[in-house]
């Protein structure tokens, strides 16, 4: 009987011939991420189970991200904690200040994740990955713990759910807004357990920026994973990346999918997440007058140059709104220089942006822009949960890149094509 | 092994941010996280609650990010065991990988009330509302499952493990 990609890349990092939904399988991992918040605990674990050695020093990856340039005394141990063990273990793909970035745009641009991976972290949105076409998913400290003494993880084969895309998405629609729509029409919840499998000839029209964007998503329907099919634009950017040769998986005509649903670009507008869940989505032209006090652009979901240009593109001759603080944080180095080169830097600071070295940051109310009490802001990040960038009493809204910039200007959320004429 | 307290109550989609702020994640002490524990959606939970009490929610409870701390700061904070309609799925891994005893019991749910004295008996896969006197039956965990608990979560069920093939 047929397999979608993830029962194929499953099987075969499992070494069956075949698997099915509900398996459980002890699978083989191509990589193993922790960042400063995660591994910390891992490496607890791991001293605590007499562990001496990792089992392979190139197939794991730390990632000082989340409270780095390290915020506070407490987050610098931590920092220490995952150096000092990656030093003693001589990791390979070890990031800190001044060579990291965000973990999930990290390592796709790095080239140590590639397509046909096996890819666990200790990160809920290590599921970005699946853009791809791995099968990555996020686990916890433990889990990332045995994988670093054993290199395997115990699996549970998800059922698939099948996302089918056609059509061409128009002006200002964009990878958030396709991934927002669907979590919007099927919940936070909507796809629990189970992996999101990409499809259709929509998928032409997505570049591989949205296509991470959607994947990192994932998870905010409740998926193990989220995946796309191999074409051009991955063989493009892995031919381009990836440091070691891949393997191209591709889903077989007859695999079974537990439930399907169609999803037509071009119908597609930009897309608002109000608080306090990513579901509650509505159209920004009906988003009502939401004043905002903070703009945010960045985080794994969307801190890529494609994106950087995008809420630049909106920005160039126009100014953030009085009483708006915009911060934008691109996700890697790469991309902060990228930025220079293109002027995009000059567009936010002339806009009046603040830019910050990459870090997740204000993304999960950790630092570089936390939320008072009442505040209400706009980001192209993931969550919306209540006190997800602050204060449990400030809000958090959710949109792409150029609807950030857009609300930066018009000083509440909109989208940019209710901007005014450019100074110049 | 059975267990018994009080039930606190909550709704849907409970999640990581909710169960543990990540502004407290500068830390991975136990106790220092169980202070803080659903500070932002219940200020009295974490003073309050005794040794032995449940946490009882809706569907997708610990949804949101993949936070060890999440299992570790309920745990801290005494209680025996988390009831819910459905589970996030890296929550619901975390739990059996650190061996937090969590179930799902969607009818059982809908029919407690805040402060409901509930004993669970794991084994047997049977929960009673002591307070209501109505008793429920839910699927006991998978046998895998079974096994990582009964080892005390994953790394002491691999180095059980390992030392059995000699490695
Ligand atoms: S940018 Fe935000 S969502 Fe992404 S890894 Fe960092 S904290 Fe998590």
């Amino acid at each position: 009987m047929g397999m979608t990609l993830s029962e194929k890349i499953l099987a075969e990092k499992a070494g069956r011939p075949s698997v099915s939904p509900g398996e459980l399988v002890m699978a083989k991992v191509d990589l193993a991420l922790g960042n400063d918040v995660t591994s910390p605990i891992a490496i607890k674990a791991f001293r605590a189970a007499g562990a001496k050695k990792v089992f392979d020093r190139g197939k794991i990856a730390l990632v000082a991200d989340h409270f780095t340039p390290n915020k506070d005394i407490a987050s610098a141990e931590q920092v220490r904690t995952m150096r000092e063990f990656a030093r003693e273990q001589g990791i390979l793909h070890h990031y800190d200040v001044g060579r990291m970035g965000i973990e999930h745009v990290l390592l796709p641009d790095e080239g140590i994740v590639g397509p046909g991976d096996l890819v666990i972290g200790a990160d809920s949105h290590t599921c970005t990955y699946g853009a791809l076409c791995a099968f990555s998913t996020g686990v916890g400290s433990t889990d990332l713990a045995a994988a670093m003494v054993s290199g395997e993880v115990w699996l549970k084969v998800p059922e698939t759910l099948r996302i089918v895309l056609t059509g061409r998405p128009g002006k200002w629609v964009e990878g958030k807004d396709v991934i927002l729509h669907i979590i919007g029409k099927i919940g936070v919840d909507g796809a629990l357990y189970r992996s999101m499998e990409y499809a259709g000839d929509g998928i032409a029209h997505l570049p591989m920026a949205w296509r991470f964007t959607m994947t990192n998503m994932a998870i905010e329907a409740g998926a193990k994973n989220g995946i796309f099919p191999f074409d051009e634009v991955t063989r493009a950017y892995a031919d381009a990346r990836s440091k070691r040769p891949y393997k191209v998986f591709s889903a077989d005509p007859d695999a079974r999918y537990a439930d399907e649903i169609r999803v037509d670009l071009s119908s597609l507008e930009p897309v608002v997440a109000f608080p306090h869940l990513p579901e509650n989505t509505r159209p920004v032209s009906q988003a009502g007058n939401v004043p905002i006090d903070q703009v945010v652009v960045g985080s794994c979901t969307n801190g890529r140059i494609e994106d950087l240009r995008s809420a630049a593109e909106v920005l160039r001759g126009r100014k953030v709104h009085d009483g708006v603080r915009m911060i934008v944080f691109p996700a890697t180095q790469e991309i902060w220089l990228q930025a220079v080169r293109e002027g995009l830097m000059e567009v936010f600071v002339e806009a009046g942006a603040a830019v910050s070295t990459p870090t997740c940051g204000p993304c999960l109310g950790g630092h570089m822009g936390i939320l008072a009490r009442g505040e209400r802001a706009i980001a192209t990040t993931n969550r919306n949960f209540v006190g997800r960038m602050g204060h449990p009493e400030s809000e958090v809204y959710l949109s792409n890149p150029a609807v950030a910039a857009a609300s930066a200007v018009l000083g509440r959320i909109g989208g940019p094509d209710e901007l005014g004429r450019r100074e110049r | 092994m059975e267990l018994r307290g009080k039930a606190w109550k909550y709704g849907d989609d409970v999640d990581t941010d909710a169960i543990i702020p990540a502004r407290y994640l500068n830390t991975s002490d136990p106790a220092e996280l169980a202070k803080h524990c659903m500070e932002d959606i219940d200020t009295s939970f974490a003073a309050s609650a005794a040794k032995g009490d449940f946490i009882v929610a809706g569907k997708n409870f610990g949804c949101g990010s993949s936070r060890e701390h999440a299992p570790i700061a309920i745990r801290a904070a005494g209680v025996s065991a988390v009831i819910a309609r459905s589970f996030a799925r890296i929550f619901y891994r975390n739990s059996f990988n650190m061996g937090l005893p969590i179930l799902e019991a969607p009818e059982a749910v809908d029919e407690i009330a805040a402060g409901d004295l509930l004993a669970v008996d794991m084994g047997a896969g049977v929960l009673r509302n002591e307070t209501k006197g109505k008793e429920y039956r839910f699927t006991p965990i998978p046998p895998f499952m079974q096994e990582l608990v009964a080892a005390g979560g994953l790394m002491n069920f691999m180095t059980t493990k390992r030392k059995g093939e000699g490695a």
